[in-house]
Order: C-alpha cells, then sequence, then structure tokens
C-alpha cells in the first residue's frame, strides 16, 4: 500500500507561506505545544474518544472501526467538533497518499510558484516530502518546508536535497522561556538555525512578539539576528490572542503586541546585522 | 406628477442628470419602431431587457474614436489641428470627449492613452508631465461624469502609463474605468506589478488577456465602457441581453429549454438587434451627418452588435432543480456542464444569424456577457459568474470563468476582492492573473475590501458617493446610483473577500 500521511488541510493560493502565490499544505500532528499555537487543533492525532461525534449538528461523523470517521460532503464546516475536542486534535483529517496531494497541487499549478508544507509539523512526515518534492519538482515548482525546527536535518539531510529550505520558526531562546512556551527542549532548534544556515537552506526565520515580555522578546530577537546576519529574512511577528486557547491567552495576554512595539524589534535585529527583518 | 415633474423635482439629481432623464422621457414619446407581440411579451415576462437603451435610437450605443487619426489630422467639424506639444495633445483629447456620444452621452472610449500621449509626454520635463497628466485626468472626472468612461493602457511599459498609474492611485478618482492590456510577452513583470498595486488600492487598472482580444479582433481593439470588447474605429449598436433564469421559467426540462425556450427567446432577440441597428444605420442622422463618420473617425462597418446574456448561474440551477445555490452553478460539475450546453447553443445560433450592418465580422453579432443593472436584484447574477455569496475558493472560482470566459469577445470578466495583507505580495496577485489568463480567462479585475473607490459589477463607484444619495444628496458621478442599487438589490459589494490564511504551528 502507498504510504499515506495525514493531512489538516490544503489552502491552494496562499500569499503568507513563502515567495508568490503557493498552495500550502497543513500536515496534522506537532511534538510542541506552544501556548500561542493558533490552531490547537492540528497538535495531536485524533484518538477516537468520539467526543465529537454526537454532537455534530450535520451528521458528518461516525465511529466506526475504532475510528472516527468524517463525511466531508455533510460537513457545514461549523468547527464544533473542534472546539469540544478535548485532545487538540481533529475529525476531519484526510490520509492522503503522495498522488492525492499531488492531484490538488497540479490543480493549482498554473497559478503558483512552488508550494509549502506546514502544520502540525510537517517533518513528522519526513518520507512522505520527499517523495511529494521530488514530483512537485517534475512540475517545475519550489517546495519550502516550514518547521519548528524538531528534526535533525543535519542526520538526515535528504529532504533538503529536494527543497528550496527551511523557514524556521525561532519562538524562544531562553531555556526556561522555551520550556515554558513550547513544552520542547529548543537545542534542537537552534542547532538547526546554525546548520541550515551553513548549508544554504534557510529560507527566513520567523519570532513571534509577546506583549510585556521585552526580556524575553529580546533575547530571541538579539539571539536570532546575530547569527543569521542578512543570509535570510527575518519575519517578525506580531502576537494575536486570535484562535489561542482561552487558557493561555490569560497566559500570554488577551490583547495583540502593537505594531511599534513590534518594529522596535525588528529595528534591533536589523542593527545586530539581520538586514532582511521585517514586522508582518 | 408627471414623470416630467417627478424629475425635475428630484434632490439628488444634478442639472446634467435631469436634462439626461428629460430626454430619455422625450425619446420615449415615439413609438414608431415597433418589434413583434412575442418580443413584448418576453420584454414584459422580464425575460429579455433592453437596458434602457430608450425606444428611438439616435445614435450607435458604444462609439470607439479612432484617436490617432485625430491627433495625425486633426478635426475639421472642430477646428482642431494635429498637436504639437503636450498641452495641446490633452487640450484636443478633453475638446474631442465632449463630442463623442454614446447610450450615456459620455464617451466610452476614451482612448489608449499612454500610446497617444507618450511621444509628447517624453518631450517634456517629467514633473511638467506629471502636472498635466494630472490636471488631464481631473478634467475627466469632472467633464466626463460617468463610470462607463474608459480608458485604456500598454501591453508595453511607458513613462506615460506609469505616470497614469502613479496619478490614479493618487487621485483615487472612479472615472476613468482603466484597462491594461497584458501579454506575458510584452508586458515587463516589473509594469504589470505596478498595475497590480495600483489595482488593489483603486480597483483599476483590469487586465486584459490581450493575446485573446488580438486574436479576435485584431491588434486595433478597444476595451470600453465596463469591459466590452470592440473595434477601434467603430463600435457596438446595440446591447440588449437574455435574462436566462426568467427564459428558463417555461421550460419543462434542461432539454425542452435547450429546444424550445432557449432557441425562441435567442431569436426574439435577434429580431430586436436587427431591427433597432438597421434604424440606427438608415433612419438615425448619425451614419449621415455625425463629423464622427464624415471625417472617419468610425466607420460604421466597424460596427456590431453585442448579444447579452445574464444569469446563466440562476438558469442552469432552476433547471436542475438546485435550491440551495451553495451546491449549485459552478460548485456542482452537472450545472457547469449545463452552462457550458447553453452556452454553446446560444453561440451557434447567434453565429447562424446574418446580421445587418456588421461587415467587418462576417455579418455576425458577437456575444456579450452582461454585468447586470440594479434592478436584477438575485435574480439573475452577471452574465455567466458565480453567484455572490456562495463563490468558492479563489481556485475553483476562476477554473470556472475559463470555461466561460472565450464565449464572449465583447466582454465578460470576474471580479475578487482582497484582504489588506494582499497588498505586501503582489507578485502572488501576479502569478494568479498570469496563470488564469493563460488558461482562458478573459479579464480580471480585483481592489481591496476597505478601498472607497471600489468595482460594483463592471463599473467603479466611490462608497462615500453612494452615502451622499443615502443622505439625499447629489453625486456628480452619474453611476453612483447603480452602486446604489446593485448594492441594496444584489449585495454586489458583498463578494467573497480573499484572505490571507493563518499557518499553524
Amino acid at each position: 500500500m502507498s504510504r499515506t500521511a495525514p493531512v489538516n488541510r490544503i489552502i491552494p493560493f496562499s500569499n503568507v507561506d513563502g515567495p508568490g502565490n503557493r498552495t500550502s499544505i497543513f500536515f496534522q500532528g506537532c511534538p510542541f505545544n506552544c501556548l500561542f499555537c493558533h490552531n490547537p487543533e492540528t497538535i495531536h492525532l485524533c484518538r477516537a474518544c468520539g467526543a465529537c461525534v454526537e454532537k455534530c449538528p450535520a451528521g458528518a461523523l461516525r465511529l466506526e472501526g475504532g475510528a472516527v470517521i468524517w463525511d466531508s460532503a455533510r460537513c457545514v464546516g461549523c468547527d464544533t467538533c473542534i472546539k469540544l475536542c478535548p485532545h487538540d486534535s481533529s475529525p476531519k483529517i484526510r490520509h492522503m497518499t503522495v498522488e492525492d496531494v499531488m492531484r490538488e497541487i497540479r490543480r493549482a499549478a498554473p497559478y503558483i510558484e512552488g508550494i509549502t508544507t506546514s502544520g502540525g509539523e510537517c517533518t513528522l512526515q519526513n518520507e512522505f516530502l520527499i517523495e511529494l518534492f521530488t514530483e512537485v519538482r517534475k512540475l517545475g515548482k519550489t517546495c519550502l518546508i516550514d518547521s519548528n525546527g524538531s528534526f535533525d536535518f543535519e542526520a538526515d539531510p535528504r529532504v533538503l536535497e529536494v527543497s528550496e529550505g527551511v523557514m524556521l520558526d525561532v519562538k524562544a531562546v531562553e531555556q526556561s522561556w522555551s520550556d515554558a512556551l513550547i513544552s520542547y527542549p529548543r537545542d534542537m532548534v537552534l542547532k538547526n538555525l546554525d546548520y541550515l544556515l551553513r548549508v544554504g537552506k534557510l529560507y527566513e526565520v520567523r519570532t513571534l512578539i509577546f506583549p510585556d515580555r521585552d526580556r524575553e522578546n529580546e533575547e530571541t530577537v538579539r539571539y536570532v539576528a546575530e547569527h543569521i546576519g542578512d543570509g535570510c529574512f527575518y519575519k517578525i511577528i506580531r502576537y494575536r490572542p486570535y484562535g489561542v486557547r482561552e487558557k493561555y491567552q490569560k497566559v500570554l495576554g488577551e490583547f495583540e503586541t502593537d505594531a511599534a512595539c513590534a518594529e522596535t524589534y525588528a529595528a534591533l535585529a536589523r542593527s545586530l546585522g539581520a538586514a532582511k527583518a521585517y514586522v508582518v | 406628477m408627471s414623470e416630467a415633474l417627478n424629475i425635475i423635482q428630484d434632490p439628488t439629481l444634478t442639472y446634467h442628470q435631469e436634462l439626461l432623464a428629460l430626454a430619455r422621457l422625450g425619446e420615449s414619446t415615439d413609438d414608431s419602431l415597433r418589434y413583434s407581440d412575442a418580443y413584448y411579451e418576453a420584454k414584459k415576462k422580464g425575460a429579455l431587457c433592453d437596458l434602457n437603451e430608450g425606444v428611438m435610437p439616435y445614435r450607435p450605443r458604444y462609439i470607439c474614436p479612432d484617436y490617432e487619426l485625430l491627433f495625425q489630422k486633426g478635426c475639421k467639424f472642430l477646428d482642431l489641428k494635429p498637436p504639437k506639444d503636450l498641452l495641446e495633445a490633452v487640450n484636443v483629447l478633453e475638446i474631442f470627449y465632449c463630442h463623442v456620444p454614446s447610450i450615456t452621452s459620455f464617451p466610452v472610449y476614451l482612448g489608449d492613452l499612454d500610446k497617444l500621449l507618450e511621444p509628447f509626454v517624453l518631450k517634456e520635463d517629467r514633473a511638467f508631465a506629471r502636472k498635466v497628466l494630472g490636471l488631464f485626468l481631473r478634467n475627466i472626472d469632472r467633464v466626463q461624469t460617468d463610470s462607463f468612461v474608459h480608458a485604456d493602457i500598454g501591453p508595453e511599459d511607458s513613462v506615460t502609463g506609469r505616470l497614469l498609474l502613479e496619478l490614479t492611485e493618487e487621485m483615487q478618482l472612479a472615472i476613468p474605468n482603466l484597462t491594461l492590456r497584458y501579454d506575458p510577452e510584452k508586458t515587463s513583470d516589473d509594469f504589470a506589478l505596478a498595475c497590480v498595486r495600483c489595482m488593489l488600492r483603486t480597483a483599476k487598472p483590469s487586465f486584459a488577456n490581450h493575446r485573446m482580444f488580438v486574436k479576435e479582433w485584431g491588434e486595433r481593439y478597444a476595451i470600453a465602457s465596463c469591459y466590452n470588447g470592440l473595434n477601434i474605429g467603430g463600435g457596438g449598436y446595440t446591447l440588449p441581453r437574455l435574462r436566462l433564469y426568467e427564459c428558463a421559467l417555461d421550460a419543462k426540462s434542461p432539454e425542452d429549454f435547450l429546444e424550445r425556450e432557449l432557441p425562441r427567446h435567442i431569436d426574439l432577440q435577434l429580431e430586436y438587434m436587427d431591427k433597432r441597428v438597421k434604424f440606427i444605420v438608415e433612419q438615425s442622422s448619425f451614419f449621415k451627418t455625425n463629423f464622427l463618420v464624415t471625417e472617419g473617425f468610425v466607420r460604421q462597418e466597424n460596427f456590431t452588435g453585442m448579444f447579452g446574456v445574464v444569469g446563466l448561474a440562476e438558469c442552469c440551477n432552476y433547471l436542475l432543480g438546485i435550491e440551495d445555490k451553495k451546491k449549485g452553478f459552478g460548485m456542482n460539475a452537472e450545472a457547469t456542464a449545463l452552462g457550458l450546453k447553453i452556452m454553446d447553443a446560444i453561440e451557434a445560433r447567434v453565429a447562424a444569424h446574418e446580421a445587418p450592418y456588421c461587415e467587418a465580422y462576417g455579418h455576425r453579432y458577437r456575444l456579450h456577457a452582461q454585468v447586470g443593472i440594479d434592478s436584477d436584484g438575485m435574480d439573475d447574477s452577471p452574465g455567466t459568474r458565480i453567484p455572490i455569496g456562495v463563490e468558492p475558493t479563489m481556485l475553483e472560482q476562476l477554473e470556472v470563468n475559463e470555461k466561460f470566459h472565450p464565449y464572449f469577445p465583447t466582454g465578460t470578466g470576474d471580479i475578487f476582492k482582497f484582504e489588506e495583507t494582499w497588498l505586501k505580495t503582489p507578485d502572488a496577485i501576479l502569478a494568479i492573473i498570469k496563470g488564469s489568463l493563460n488558461n482562458g480567462l478573459r479579464y480580471f479585475s480585483g481592489y481591496l475590501e476597505n478601498n472607497d473607490v471600489v468595482r460594483v459589477t463592471g463599473y467603479l463607484v466611490k462608497k462615500s458617493e453612494i452615502e451622499k444619495l443615502r443622505a439625499k444628496k447629489q453625486s456628480l458621478n452619474n453611476v453612483t446610483v447603480f452602486g446604489m442599487g446593485a448594492q441594496d438589490g444584489g449585495h454586489a459589494l458583498d463578494r467573497r473577500v480573499q484572505q490571507h490564511e493563518e499557518c499553524g504551528a
């Protein structure tokens, strides 16, 4: 049987996931549990607890053979299932083969520069990505990896050989802040930052700026800027509470980081040599 | 109260708008141009619509003068000599425009402004040229007070084209409408990107598929009014439309519609067009005495009739018994396939009809996907568009458009409303436009959701001007009132917003 991967969704046209217009593929599952995650339903695979099945107003879910089955034709997209999932998951996952994904990419191909794989964490599907990228490149399109940096690219660089590069999240540098924020050791992320830069596969780094976290923000921005110089884009992103789980909004703030504050960090980054730093 | 008194006492009409309304009323006092009883019956039922062209045509609907000829020879009737510098060139155009009639009484085609003015602009100091062009655009906006006034640029980059884009963005005017003729081999990415940025901020220019138009019309074509393809040195006599939803109401099945009701209505519309075209050419004085004709700025044989359709989506949904528009035309393969069958039938029947006085087109009329009028409400979507409010993803919408746009040499188009982040990624929009034009899209329009200047169905209005009308004040632009009606009845400004999607992780 062909290899499959759990796909949360595919956006045919995206203008925020790398250069030009791109098809973005979001895979399900992530080893991090970031407090600020805007799509917490992408973190875990469905455990088939069935909590969503009875509550679906459209009758689009059923428990069958130990799995929750989603009927996309009946689904009205109300997201009730996602809102009440106790496990930060979603029943609306498609287990797709490379050919299934390619069918959707081919449709978008005339209008796009390339694809971006994201998540969740797409590198959990490393073998799948290698096959997918090999096919996408045959169409003359580019492949970018949006990653949290948990995958050891140096130990297994095969996916980089068929990809234009990685858009890497560096969310926290200081150890205790990292532990609190992403629930994962940040060492691999920082190792990847250096490695990807060295092998010319770092397309961009992204850092989220939080309200009232001046020390943590500065430490992260300073570290990244000093490392990347003008070697890649540095996207400074304002924290926005939209989509963030309520209990974590209480920790991180219920208001977005204001634009002027984010600009000061972009300016700091540029002053430290990260010439291609900008705020989105 | 008499109709005339209503017009005279309407507080929202400017003097010029009153004058035009009274002229229309005057025209309606003669009914000697008659049609068959079956025509009037279909019209009464709403299956045929004459777009209020007026019962006694005294000029063709759209006129596209040869402005190059004007610049070469000048104009005897208006006592204008060929211009020698930019000031003269702009002055000649401003005067000439006031004498180009149309269904709206305003010139619907202003010329290929970049090509016409480039030799003069290049001779001037850049800042001076910019100032003159700015005043020229202001003159057009305040004198030709109707959004169906339309100018073209491209496909090549030019100093004048760039200045016009800069000024268009800076001045934020609804008039004139503007089109870039886009050809991937002739239009540089840099110029196209400048057009995308201007389009997002000002709802213009739109992108026309240059190669497609050239194939159908030759190099000398104009994009006029909303998005009408026509010959330069010619134009369009008339534009009536089949309201396809109403045409289908008496059909017992899709087959019955294709065999009986559709051909019947097509023939009635052809009858209207034939009689009207003959009247304009044979009875009205226009083609006999108007200086545009006698001095060769237009030639009768370069005119054709525009055979319009609206409401294909609603027609297909009705015939297939689809009540939920979200599952209908555009999202439903069966409905879209029926739409193609219907368009094939319309195309074939109109192509089989020998049309009077259309010499340059093998004596044939050409199809037009009409953009709708305010009174259409939600019954008939513009042309072959997917109804507002149920648009699928942009990819799916483009795919449907690409199937239908090739049917319409005299114009069709679709409009996309973008959320603010797209302003930062004009390259992404250009990639979409390029891909789609290459796949058969004819005409692409876009704007940012928060603009004041917005594209309603094919024409531009300012949202702030609509608010003036709502407050019972006057709006200088004659078209603002249509924009208000299209929004109130058809929710024309509520089309789907192309969001940027939050990424995960």
